[in-house]
């Protein structure tokens, strides 16, 4: 690195000065403009082409242009500026037309009898999400409901209680676990209920297990950086005045962690209700509601959306059916990530 | 309601690390003890072991003997919880809990022991609580207002309120004004010149001045060295202490020569 | 002494006992459950990994069924990487040190929503809309740069191949690898990177003298968790890639290697028998390769410091 920085030395008999030549403010963005036209001229006019192209021509251009007026520094230097930004919009490409395609082919589906129809006797056109929505619903709930308890208390043993070797091990294996295939949760779903019901169960609490082992790690986690948050003084405030520890916890501790806790959970909500893969294992598809979740198939979304888009049927409307499905479940995650940024900005006791 | 603490040959140790060696002093009752010594001296720890609060720090313990009113603190029946009703404690940085007004700070010590409180009763003990805390009159208007709404020095108030309201015997202050400007202090210190009639009090300071005015007994602890324990070096009078005391090192501490 | 004991063991309360009892109980919790995926797994795939030939699609053991299907997890896997780590350790510096501070935290928000788009979602959208408009570049490259094993083609006319793939995978893991940079990058010591630009350094040259070094390790931990998660994703690789029991290098012929994970997810619910238990068996493989790749990966992590890689 040193020999960078001597490459700073002005050139020899030149006076040292802090006066540089340097490109005007304007240069970048006009360089840009330009390099835009000539791509454009070059490629015909194409919209992707254009901005490609032009990017690459404005990198080589405004190297060789801060070359010459300023220095190798100062070159290398704007190129990398141009390169990070346009990793940044090269990100935001697939994004934009996630949500376009998302938007423009699943808008046109939805209507009353969509939310309100399942696919019973559904031959061709029409049909709907009910039964799949439901089942979402539901089973997302019942993942919820196991994993919550279970992730927080988790937490508060490693926050509040752990010492020594085993809240690391476990710590680890926590960070370990969020790593876990989604598939292979779904697998580990089928092979514990075979064992209990025999070869080919289909069952609805399996499906809640299956996002149990995907959402508690992240609850976890979340819960965790949460608890450690609250400042210690807290705690010995109320030592201080006699109230046993797990008063202290239960009373002073998670309230002032809430929002941050309520943050996590809804965006480990976010995260399993989109799961497709272990649902298809353990739940498969069904065309009608099914409100048992302790026998049978039941429809979700994600999987509803997969199987409209494999098998469209005879006409082809199910292609028209998995995007709306896709949007459906595109919004509520997309509501539910502003609720979790709604609730940690409403809730935070700092706000008060 | 105030009571006498005798301590008798107190060590502390963090893990295999002497803290704070050989301690005997008595602390009389509705009184203000103040605890002085440079930085590291140990005399937090102390502190923190006339209630137990130091338990709280993993691997903290004590040898030797801490009796209050003929109770042994450190006896085996002794519960830590129960004695940290007996004895309050008030921290350096105000710490009012942010998710309850000012009056459920005030009253968060029985609500949080899920002690059940008749609504009449409840307005009683706050009124009562903040008078003693001399901030009653700020607050009157506003009690459902979060705590962490007032002033830092109006904050420490409310901590000693909360402190008091459950009614111990006596009161510990780790350096309460060390966060405060000096009219937040001096508010601080008028409350405590109040305080002694009804309970033990002690507190510790960086503030010399600070120990002047407001003890009528004053300990001094020093260490000999970065790594050695803390000792007590000498108690007294507060007089007697900041005029003619007995000790070489208390005279350079006293009169500002290292520390 | 026996002073000593008695502070070492204050009496303990009923509700304090009860309560810490419960909270370790459900972090042991955790680890049975961890155990339980690897043991229900194992019971089931064992009768998988000894299966004949009937459950194998013709294939002479288990191994050689897996392999290909090994070999298309981890290409595909590999692909990815290559795209998205430097696109992510791009978009990372530019939140951390290029954009100012306010639109960083909206540009973050924004990468944090591609990591909340749903795998089948962006199955469907590779299927349709990615792999027609990427064909044209596939021709290309097999024009311009057919000499490379990689794109021999000919390209296939639906675009539904490893190239397509591999590119769906590093649109899903960029985010979880701009995430942990990100957060690497921006603790970075404020005083080192002061000291650069005090030298007189570019924004660049501090970057390269700080930031790099000091995030090295958590570039490739970051790496190596998005390759978890490539390995283990599922349904948009079973929607864009037509993969076959075959080893390929070729990324743009019809004839592709599938993956684990997607030929689990296609053959499962049509499966019976023992070829459920050969599918399970597959699960377990790739639960092991993903373990272990998951396991070095947060090694390194905890080796040089603490910080959450939950999302």
């Amino acid at each position: 690195m040193a020999s960078t920085l001597e490459t700073q030395q002005p050139p020899a008999g030149a006076a040292r000065s802090i006066h540089q030549r340097t490109l005007p403010r304007y240069a970048p963005a006009a360089a840009f403009g330009g390099c835009l036209v000539i791509g454009a001229v070059l490629t015909g006019f194409g919209l992707i082409g254009t901005v490609v192209l032009g990017t690459v021509i404005y990198l080589v251009v405004i190297y060789v242009l801060s070359r010459t007026v300023e220095s190798s520094r100062k070159a290398a230097d704007r190129v990398v500026t141009g390169l990070v930004t346009s990793a940044f919009v090269i990100a935001l490409v697939p994004l934009v037309s996630v949500i376009y395609t998302v938007f423009s082919r699943g808008l046109p589906v939805l209507s009353a009898t969509f939310f309100t129809s399942s696919m019973r006797n559904v031959v061709g056109e029409g049909g709907g999400v009910f039964h799949a929505i439901w089942g979402t619903v539901y089973i997302t709930g019942m993942a919820l409901v196991i994993s919550v308890p279970i992730g927080i208390l988790a937490a508060i043993y490693l926050v509040e209680y752990g010492r020594g070797w085993l809240p690391r091990q476990i710590r680890f294996l926590v960070d370990v676990m969020t790593g876990i295939p989604s598939i292979v949760a779904g697998l580990f779903a089928y092979a514990l209920f075979v064992l209990i019901f025999g070869p080919g169960i289909r069952i609805g609490i399996g499906g809640a297990i299956a996002l149990s082992v995907l959402m508690i790690p992240v609850v976890v986690r979340s819960t965790e950086e949460m608890l450690k948050l609250v400042p210690n003084e807290l705690r010995e405030a109320a030592y201080a005045l006699g109230v046993p520890k797990w008063r202290t916890i239960v009373k002073v501790v998670l309230p002032t962690a809430l929002a941050g806790i309520a943050t996590g959970v809804t965006l480990s909500i976010a995260r399993v209700i989109g799961e497709t893969a272990p649902l298809l294992i353990i739940l498969g598809i069904t065309d009608s509601a099914n409100f048992d979740p302790f026998s049978g198939r039941i429809a979700t979304l994600p999987v509803f959306t997969y199987y409209e888009y494999i098998q469209p049927g005879v006409d082809g409307s199910g292609e028209g059916r998995a995007f709306g499905g896709a949007l459906v479940l595109v919004l509520i995650v997309l509501v539910l990530n502003a609720v979790a940024r709604l609730i940690s900005y409403l809730f935070s006791p700092t706000k008060a | 309601m105030a009571k006498s603490i005798d301590v008798s040959d107190l060590n502390i140790y963090y893990g295999d690390f002497l803290a704070v060696e050989g301690v005997t002093i008595p602390i009389a009752a509705k009184s203000v003890t103040a605890f002085i010594g440079p930085s590291g001296c140990g005399k937090s720890s102390f502190l923190r072991s006339l209630n137990r609060m130091h338990e709280v720090i993993p691997g903290a313990r004590v040898e030797g003997k801490i009796i209050i009113d003929g109770n042994d603190l450190y006896g085996a029946g002794t519960d830590p919880v129960a004695v940290r009703r007996e004895i309050g404690m008030v921290f350096q940085r105000p710490n009012p809990f942010p998710t309850m007004s000012i009056y459920e700070n005030v009253i968060a010590g029985m609500r949080l022991n899920a002690k059940r409180m008749k609504k009449s009763e409840a307005d009683d003990a706050v009124e009562k609580s903040l008078r003693s805390a001399n901030l009653w009159a700020e607050v009157e208007d506003r009690l459902r207002r979060p705590g962490s709404s007032l002033s830092g020095g109006q904050q420490q108030r409310l901590c000693i309120a909360r402190a008091i309201a459950v009614e111990p015997q006596v009161l510990l202050m780790d350096e309460p004004c060390s966060a405060l400007d000096p009219i937040s202090t001096s508010a601080i210190e008028d409350l405590i010149h109040d305080l002694q009639h009804d309970y033990t009090i002690v507190i510790v300071t960086h503030n010399m001045q600070q120990a002047a005015r407001v003890s009528e007994t004053t300990a001094f602890f020093n260490l000999s060295a970065v790594g050695e324990p803390g000792r007590l070096v000498e108690y007294g009078s507060t007089t007697k202490i900041f005029s003619n005391p007995d000790n070489e090192s208390t005279e350079a501490y006293i009169s500002g020569r290292f520390g | 002494m026996a002073t000593r004991t008695r502070s070492e063991h204050p009496p303990v309360r009923r509700g304090d006992r009860i309560f810490s009892a419960t909270a370790l109980g459900a972090g042991i919790l955790i680890l049975l459950i961890l155990a339980g995926v690897a043991i229900f797994l194992l019971v089931q795939g064992v009768p998988g990994i000894t299966a004949g030939r009937g459950s194998l699609s013709g294939r002479d053991s288990f191994w050689a069924y897996v392999g290909p299907f090994a070999f298309g997890t981890v290409f595909a896997s590999i692909i990815a990487l290559v795209v998205a780590v430097p696109i992510a350790v791009g978009i990372a510096l530019f939140i951390s040190h290029y954009a100012p501070r306010r639109v960083a935290l909206a540009l973050g928000y924004i990468v944090d929503l591609l990591a909340a788009v749903p795998s089948v979602v962006f199955g469907v959208w590779g299927i349709t809309v990615l792999s027609p408009a990427l064909v044209p570049i596939m021709q290309w490259l097999e024009d311009n740069a057919g000499f490379l094993p990689f794109f021999e083609g000919p390209t296939l006319t639906s675009g539904r191949n490893m190239f397509t793939a591999g590119l769906v995978l590093a649109v899903m893991i960029l985010p979880i690898i701009t995430a942990i940079c990100r957060e690497v990058f921006l603790q970075t010591p404020r005083l080192h990177e002061e000291a650069a630009l005090a030298l007189g350094a570019t924004r660049w040259e501090m970057i390269r003298m700080t930031v790099f070094p000091y995030g090295r390790s958590g570039i490739v931990s970051a790496s190596m968790l998005g390759l978890g998660r490539a390995l283990g994703e599922t349904l948009a690789v079973a929607l864009v890639l037509s993969g076959s029991a075959i080893y390929t290098f070729n990324t743009l012929a019809a004839e592709n290697s599938g993956t684990i994970a997607a030929n689990i997810a296609l053959q499962f619910p049509e499966a019976s028998g023992t070829a459920v238990n050969v599918l399970i068996a597959t699960g377990l493989i790739l639960f092991v390769i993903t373990f272990a790749v998951n396991y070095t990966a947060r090694k390194i992590v905890d080796r040089r410091s603490e910080f959450s890689g939950a999302n």
